[in-house]
């Protein structure tokens, strides 16, 4: 096991290497951050100023070395639009990304995994067809049209959920919760239920598709003529047995949500990373860009470690060591 | 007479597809008594695992039990409630399918599993339940059972295996044991301890065994009573020795006749010409018929009933048989007369 960590370790910083190298390189092409940060008029004279003292007229080499350099301490440059430190502004945006995709998470895999369960059990009814038809609503339609419809049912037609912000937030420490106020939870709903409904649907057919698979299993039947009750035949014996592709899929899109809740916190004016970085391309923010993209890439390599700590937790087989006879 | 364990009356079981209804058990019945091991025998498709399936309410849909009943110690279980039926299974009549590769979950520890069967049939708590647990292990003849209750199945061997899924079959002291073919899938030098340990399993607990296999040398060594199946109906039954020494029904005859033996000087082994229709060609009258070298006029017209031979045969208490040579009303002589 710990050498399984050490390695994966080490995989992680060659990963984070190369997401700051390509980052960095890539974001010399968005164009030229002096013009956004001067006004027009400015002098020659005064751009090549604010150019020398963001360091923009060293080699490239040595602008990725210092800025990896500075990385590594947790300093990730000061923002050219705010003026202030980016490790700074993450600070303060990350917990409102952090939390929606959260309940986002826990709305998709809290129904995705008890409506496959149930469209595969009940296959042929009509639930389980109304589930797949939903299915098939949230997995095609848009996020942000989905989001739009739920802000026009919900807030402007029933007026009960707000259609933007976070509502109150309360301070613990260096976090911001909207968990712990009433209007920060209402706040919560609907750009959870946007940015969740895509993965719920994809759970949603996942775990149906390993459900009818593994019912058709020879240890389901033994497990029946076991006369096990049904409850314990499916949700014991046969729902852990889904669980590996499911916890792959569902790591994979927790990152995604973190990652990628770009639009949806466009559509709800959420106070997160993704409006943050949005706002950083429109004005070639390039620090804010790269250690968004390098906390992006670390926020993957963490769950991917996760998923494969989990998957041996999961399924005895895949522990390295253990095994004891043929 | 004492009431048999589990007794077949006309079960018939059907799978309906979109072309057509195919019968794959047709009015089978049979009976075993207590403690008494019946073997089933038939070529693959016969309805042998299919009978073993109707017995316990297992059919997968499109199939159903279309008639017929089943009656376990004279009390009728087929057409129980799923709720109730489900307590037969595991409790009443145990189970062991063809390959333990696959019959174990492979995420659950085997004493687990064995736990969690024990405290659905019984009202043994949980730590009694894991001791009964030891114990049938020990019965099953794993040794050091302590280290190896909570093993993951994929750490014992095939054999190994199939050993805890006997457990599993017994733990709720069951009346009746059906093993679907529970040798097939191991090495052969395993087969015979696994037939060993489940028949001196059963002895010791007085367990009935509907034991389903095609390997006649299984069924020599550990039957009482023999059911021998073809194309979804028992077309003989009778006392082991009888039947594997003098079959009756040419189909019997041709499997018995297929059983290579140590004298057997022949190049070739014996077969039976032709080969067992398919559900949905099964000829009218007696199935048999296209392949049987006896064949008459009413085989391929009149439906041979299973009964005790009133021609060419001695009768013997328990012997019955599907075919009209042994029926004085249509035997060929009685044509002639």
């Amino acid at each position: 096991m710990l050498a399984f960590l050490v390695r994966r370790v080490l995989q992680a910083a060659g990963v984070f290497l190369a997401v700051g190298i390509i980052a960095f390189t890539m974001f010399r092409f968005v164009g030229d951050p002096v013009n956004q940060i001067v006004s027009i008029d400015t002098p020659y004279a005064e751009r090549l100023a604010v150019r020398q003292s963001l360091g923009l007229d060293d080699p490239v080499p040595v602008q990725i070395l210092r800025y990896l350099g500075r990385a590594l301490g947790g300093d990730f440059g000061i923002s050219y639009q705010f003026r202030q430190p980016v490790s700074a502004l993450f600070a303060e945006r990350l917990p409102a990304t952090l939390e929606l995709a959260l309940c986002a998470t826990v709305f998709a895999l809290g129904l995705g995994v008890l409506f496959g369960v149930v469209s595969a059990l009940r296959r042929g009814t009509a639930l389980a067809s109304a589930l797949n038809a939903l299915s098939l609503v949230g997995i095609s339609l848009p996020t942000f049209l989905i989001g739009i419809l739920l802000i026009y049912v919900f807030s402007e037609t029933f007026r009960l959920l707000p259609s933007f912000g976070r509502g109150d937030v309360v301070r613990v420490g260096g976090w911001t919760t909207g968990f712990l106020t009433p209007s920060g939870l209402k706040a919560l709903v609907l750009p959870s239920i946007t940015l969740g409904l895509f993965q719920l649907t994809l759970v949603m057919r996942l775990v149906r598709a390993e459900m009818l698979e593994v019912l058709r299993t020879d240890y389901i039947r033994f497990a029946r003529a076991r006369g096990l009750r049904s409850r314990t035949i499916h949700f014991r014996h046969a729902l852990k047995n889904t669980l590996i592709p499911v916890i792959t899929i569902a790591g994979l899109q927790l990152g995604s949500l973190i990652a990628f809740a770009i639009i949806t916190e466009t559509v709800f004016q959420w106070p997160g990373m993704g409006a943050l970085f949005l706002q950083a391309v429109q004005n070639v923010d390039i620090p804010i860009m790269a250690a968004y993209l390098l906390l992006v890439a670390g926020i993957f390599v963490v769950i991917n470690l996760t998923v494969d700590i989990l998957y041996t937790v999961v399924d005895p087989r895949l522990h390295v060591a253990g095994a004891t006879g043929g | 007479m004492t009431t048999p364990v589990l007794s077949v009356q006309d079960l018939t079981v059907e799978f309906v597809t979109r072309r057509a209804t195919l019968r794959a058990l047709d009015r089978v019945s049979f009976e075993i008594g207590p403690g008494e091991v019946l073997g089933v025998v038939g070529e693959s498709g016969a309805g042998k695992s299919v009978t073993g399936a109707a017995v316990i309410g297992l059919v997968d849909p499109p199939g159903r039990i279309a008639g017929g009943e089943v009656r376990l110690s004279g009390e009728r279980i087929d057409n129980l409630p799923a709720e109730q039926l489900r307590r037969v299974r595991g409790k009443r009549i145990g189970m062991i399918f063809q390959d333990p590769l696959t019959s174990l979950n492979p995420l659950f520890r085997i004493g687990d599993q064995l736990v969690e069967t024990i405290t659905t049939h019984t009202d043994l708590s949980a730590s009694a339940a894991r001791q009964r647990a030891l114990a049938l292990l020990t019965e099953v003849g794993i040794s050091a059972p302590e280290r190896r209750i909570d093993s993951y199945p994929h750490q014992f061997s095939g054999g190994m295996r199939q050993r805890v899924v006997i457990a599993l079959a017994l733990c709720a002291e069951p009346e009746l044991v059906i093993a679907d073919e529970p040798t097939t899938a191991l090495d052969v030098s395993v087969q015979a301890q696994i037939i060993t340990v489940l028949k001196r399993l059963c002895r010791d607990h007085g367990t009935a065994v509907m034991l389903v296999t095609h390997d006649m040398g299984v069924i020599g060594e550990t039957a009482d009573r023999v059911a021998v199946m073809y194309a979804g109906r028992v077309i003989e039954v009778g006392a082991v020795t009888d039947v594997v020494r003098h079959p009756l029904h040419p189909y019997a005859q041709g499997l018995m006749g297929a059983i290579p033996t140590l004298a057997d000087t022949a190049e070739r082994l014996a077969s039976i010409p032709g080969s067992m229709p398919r559900l949905s060609a099964i000829p009218p009258g007696c199935p048999f018929n296209p392949r049987c070298p006896y064949a008459y006029a009413p085989c391929t017209t009149i439906r041979p009933e299973l009964k005790p031979p009133g021609l060419r045969a001695p009768a013997v208490p328990g012997r019955k048989v599907a075919c009209h040579l042994y029926d004085p009303a249509l035997a060929p002589e009685a044509a002639a007369a």
